[in-house]
């Protein structure tokens, strides 16, 4: 084995999502520009789904909505039912064969299932595993957890179309797409958000809007004003990190700016998707870390969000977080310093700093440093044999039970990129489980199981290794051996 | 695939080593005490958990959220929000205490710069890697061994550390018959991630099986994909929790996380349902552990509370103190644990917060003192590292 051949398995495993049959190979040939190859202007693939937008699906989820309300304005309306104490049936038999209501949850629930397939699809098939996990931890950064029902069929379009066209972009226009996402403003409140001395709220505090804002049927109107949750979190998560030098001044002046970024409702004929609301926006000139911001409307948002892309604590609290991703939970200082001074010499070129992760010789460590995290695991397994998911059932179980359910990341934090909160003991016997599983399936299948250790792992497979799986007692448990092994459990 | 049972005799012929189970009688801490701490993940309202319906501000400072006469009447100035009925047939019958402005040394309103504070026990943020529940197992560790476990899929902060900590989660049981348990220990004998993890992950399944913990759901598979959000799922957690705890052998120490408590928006409802489970998983802690009960302290916590004032859009945002509860069989009497600070306006945090009045850590030096005896040097040096000017807080048990 040659240098060239760790750093192909290194390339396949480390950069990339693990090896297909063959994928070894052909990255021998110069694992760098192998990798090179797959940065293009265009950004990351975009995986398959039913083809509908977020703004289409926001659309269906008003109709659900409307339906709501309209099953529970029937149920309201209607006499109470006389006492049958006896006749169960009866009122079973009274209700529509299929409830409205119900089919349009079972119909949000089948878009977010066939999004999160479609994502697994691409990473098991892909033949460019680095530019998927490029895309992969880009949408982790920018983390939207389907934790409510509207957002359930909002993630996966969020990716598609905020994040992955622009990976191999520019961060500010990254940043700029996946704040004003409406899945973003959902899921971190903004949609609600109003300023408190917007003309929406003085409206409201002359006694105006009886039926108007805040009204929200018949429950008393709450007093509009800021939500802070979306400020806090590009500030603290997204850009210039906790430690980027900003105050709860800078917080709320944000929050501020940031009024009127909203979702088309009922009232907004013709419109679907982000709206900016002038009468929701707090007028007046606005101070974020120092830096005084006079434009009124969308535009100061706008120029507060570029300025955090191009400030250096963002490219020092970015750029650490794709060393660690990709190198070591605790990555090389010298690494960093890499990727900042390529980020900030490119104005935030996410190319170029791809480029910059590829050319540091901290990157190709033999040894590796980081634990696959259960999709990584998951989707390598799959990768490994060869095969693809056919269904989400079987690996939604595994990655449920793994504690990385599809689309449900705990958190705006997104999932953990260190090894200890997935080293947990349950998980390891979870994660033999889901071996054996795959094992059972796809192992009488594999003509030469140590044949297929070496094309997955290469020069990364270890003698004792090698040596287990040439004694297993049957192909399934090789199967199983492989996708358990050290080497295998790690990138 | 169906799993059979596992029977500690089919564990000893394949040569795994059972922490748990080979434990002898030489505990530091009495033998049956257990304590269980639940951290309520970002940032519970404690204004919406212990709601101060005798303070004068709250009604106008709480517009569209306060309770009213559905709250759960406590005394004089506190009543339980109506989801948590178990807390308060608790507390009514002195099994449950408040503390109603506590906080963690950290001000950033950041969840995750708070939660590590809140799990570390460090005085400043991102000051040690390990968990200061797992620095108590290892002191205690020092005079007899004590085990120690997290419930859920990933390990928690709070448990992670030089201590060994097993973890458990709702799942389908193991095929005992195949040989990829011991295959795989002999590949990871030099591996110091994955041996040790692995190890305790078959001990723990075994007990699992031993003690019954994991119930029905585990051999059938029924337990629902989120467990522990629901409140059946996190009633049946709860019991199982319990199951672990009574076991001979089994662990004394414990850690479970609830999710979803970060409510910006519409924070009622949402509220409701996640303080429901809440109250769900301390009932089938309650029922499950029967008679050791009163051998038990449970502590929940949260890693900052929300503004005194509700936000623009019926929610409240991030804010510094909160409450905490300690729950068991065997408190001392006693009402709210800690001052209640008020919320005039010049008592507020910032003019936003409920003031932190109380430091989260002298609850839990206490409660570590008092109920798994550990003493004042460890407590202040080792698992609250920097914390000798917070004193404990003796007598809550």
């Amino acid at each position: 084995m040659t240098r060239k051949d760790l750093d192909a398995a290194i390339a396949v495993t480390r950069f990339g999502l693990g090896a297909r049959p063959g994928e070894l190979d052909t990255a021998a040939n110069g694992p760098r520009d192998w990798l090179k190859a797959q940065i293009r202007r265009e950004g990351a693939d975009r995986f398959a789904t039913d083809g509908e937008t977020s703004n289409q699906r926001l659309a269906e989820f008003r109709e659900y909505r409307q339906e709501r309300a309209m099953a529970r304005q029937d149920k309201a309306d209607a006499p109470a039912p006389a006492a049958q104490p006896d006749a169960p049936m009866q009122t079973e038999a009274r209700r529509p064969a299929t409830d409205p209501v119900q089919a349009a949850r079972r119909f949000i629930r089948e878009n977010a299932a066939g999004d999160a397939l479609g994502r697994l699809q691409l990473a098991t098939e892909t033949e460019a595993g680095f530019r998927e996990r490029w895309a992969l931890f880009w949408s982790n950064h920018f983390t939207v957890s389907a934790n409510k029902v509207q957002l359930a069929g909002l993630v996966g379009p969020f990716e598609n179309e905020a994040i992955r066209p622009h990976v191999f972009g520019r961060f500010a226009d990254l940043l700029a797409a996946a704040e004003t996402h409406p899945a973003m403003l959902i899921y971190l409140d903004q949609a609600q958000s109003v300023g408190p001395n917007s003309r929406a709220a003085e409206f409201q505090r002359r006694g105006g809007g009886r039926r108007g804002f805040g009204q929200q049927n018949g429950q008393p109107r709450r007093t509009l004003g800021l939500n802070e949750n979306l400020a806090r979190e590009i500030l603290e998560l997204h850009t210039v990190g906790v430690d980027g030098g900003y105050a709860q001044a800078d917080v709320t002046e944000f929050a501020r700016a940031l009024t009127g970024l909203s979702i088309a409702g009922p009232r907004d004929a013709g419109i679907e998707g982000v709206v900016f609301r002038d009468q929701t926006h707090e007028p007046g000139a606005r101070t974020v870390m120092g830096v005084r911001y006079d434009q009124g409307g969308n535009a100061q948002a706008g120029a507060i969000l570029a300025d955090l892309a191009a400030r250096p604590q963002t490219a020092r609290f970015v750029c650490t977080k794709i060393a660690r991703h990709f190198v070591a939970d605790d990555p090389p200082p010298a690494l960093v310093a890499r990727l900042e001074k390529s980020w900030m010499t490119s104005q935030g070129d996410l190319a170029k700093v791809a480029e910059a992760l590829i050319d540091a010789p901290e990157a190709w460590a033999p040894q590796p440093a980081k634990l696959k995290t259960p999709y990584e695991y998951v989707v390598s397994s799959y990768r490994a044999v060869g095969q693809e998911p056919r269904g989400l059932g079987q690996v939604n179980a595994a990655l449920n039970g793994l504690g990385q359910r599809p689309f449900g990341a705990p958190s705006p934090k997104g999932w953990p990129d260190e090894a200890a909160p997935w080293a947990a003991s349950d998980a390891l016997v979870k994660r033999m489980q889901f071996a054996q599983q795959l094992g059972a399936v796809f192992g009488p299948r594999v003509q030469a199981p140590t044949k297929l250790a070496a094309e997955t792992l290469g020069a990364r497979l270890s003698p004792a290794v090698a040596t287990a799986i040439a004694r297993a007692e049957s192909r399934p448990e090789a199967v199983a051996l492989l996708l358990m092994s050290p080497e295998f459990q790690r990138r | 695939m169906t799993a059979p049972m596992v029977s500690r005799r089919a564990f000893a012929a394949a040569g795994l080593a059972l922490p748990f189970l080979a434990r002898v009688a030489e505990a530091a801490i009495p033998p049956n005490r257990k304590f269980v701490v639940v951290i309520c993940r970002g940032g519970m309202d404690g204004l919406s958990v212990a709601a101060p319906v005798g303070d004068p501000d709250y009604r106008a400072l709480r517009a569209g959220l306060a309770l009213g006469d559905e709250a759960l009447r406590l005394d004089g100035t506190f009543a339980l929000n109506p989801a948590l009925p178990t807390v308060h047939k608790l507390a009514l019958s002195g099994q449950a205490r408040l503390a109603p402005a506590v906080a963690t040394p950290d001000r950033a309103r950041s969840h995750f710069e708070a939660q590590d504070v809140l799990e570390t026990g460090a005085a400043g943020v991102y000051a040690t890697s390990s968990g200061w529940l797992n620095r108590a197992v290892q002191s205690l560790a020092a005079v007899g061994k004590v085990e120690a476990i997290s419930v859920g899929p990933t390990a928690p902060l709070i448990l992670r550390g030089p201590a060994p900590a097993g973890s458990w989660s709702p799942g389908r049981g193991i095929d005992t018959t195949a040989r990829l348990p011991t295959l795989l220990q002999d590949l990871y004998k030099d591996d110091p991630l994955l041996g040790p993890a692995l190890a305790r992950g078959l001990a723990t399944e075994a007990l699992a099986r031993e003690s019954g913990a994991a119930g029905d759901t585990s051999m059938t598979g029924q337990m629902r994909p989120a467990a522990g959000q629901g409140r059946d799922a996190a009633q049946a957690l709860g019991q199982s929790l319990a199951g672990f705890l009574n076991a001979p052998g089994g662990p004394q120490i414990a850690a479970v996380s609830l999710d979803g408590f970060d409510t910006h928006a519409n924070q009622a409802p949402l509220l409701a349902t996640r303080l429901a489970s809440l109250d769900a998983l301390i009932d089938g802690l309650h029922t499950g552990l029967g008679p050791a009960w009163k051998d038990t302290v449970v502590l929940v916590v949260t890693e900052f509370g929300r503004t005194a004032r509700v936000n623009g859009t019926g929610g409240t945002d991030h804010g510094t103190g909160s409450t905490a509860v300690v729950l068991g069989g065997a408190l001392k009497p006693g009402g709210i644990v800690g001052d209640w600070p008020t919320l005039k306006r010049a008592a507020l945090f910032e003019d936003r917060d409920v003031y932190p009045a109380f430091d989260m850590r002298a609850l839990e030096k206490g409660l570590l003192a008092d109920h798994l005896g550990l003493d004042r040097r460890a407590l202040d040096a080792a698992v609250f590292p920097g914390s000798a000017d917070v004193r404990p807080l003796l007598g809550v048990t």
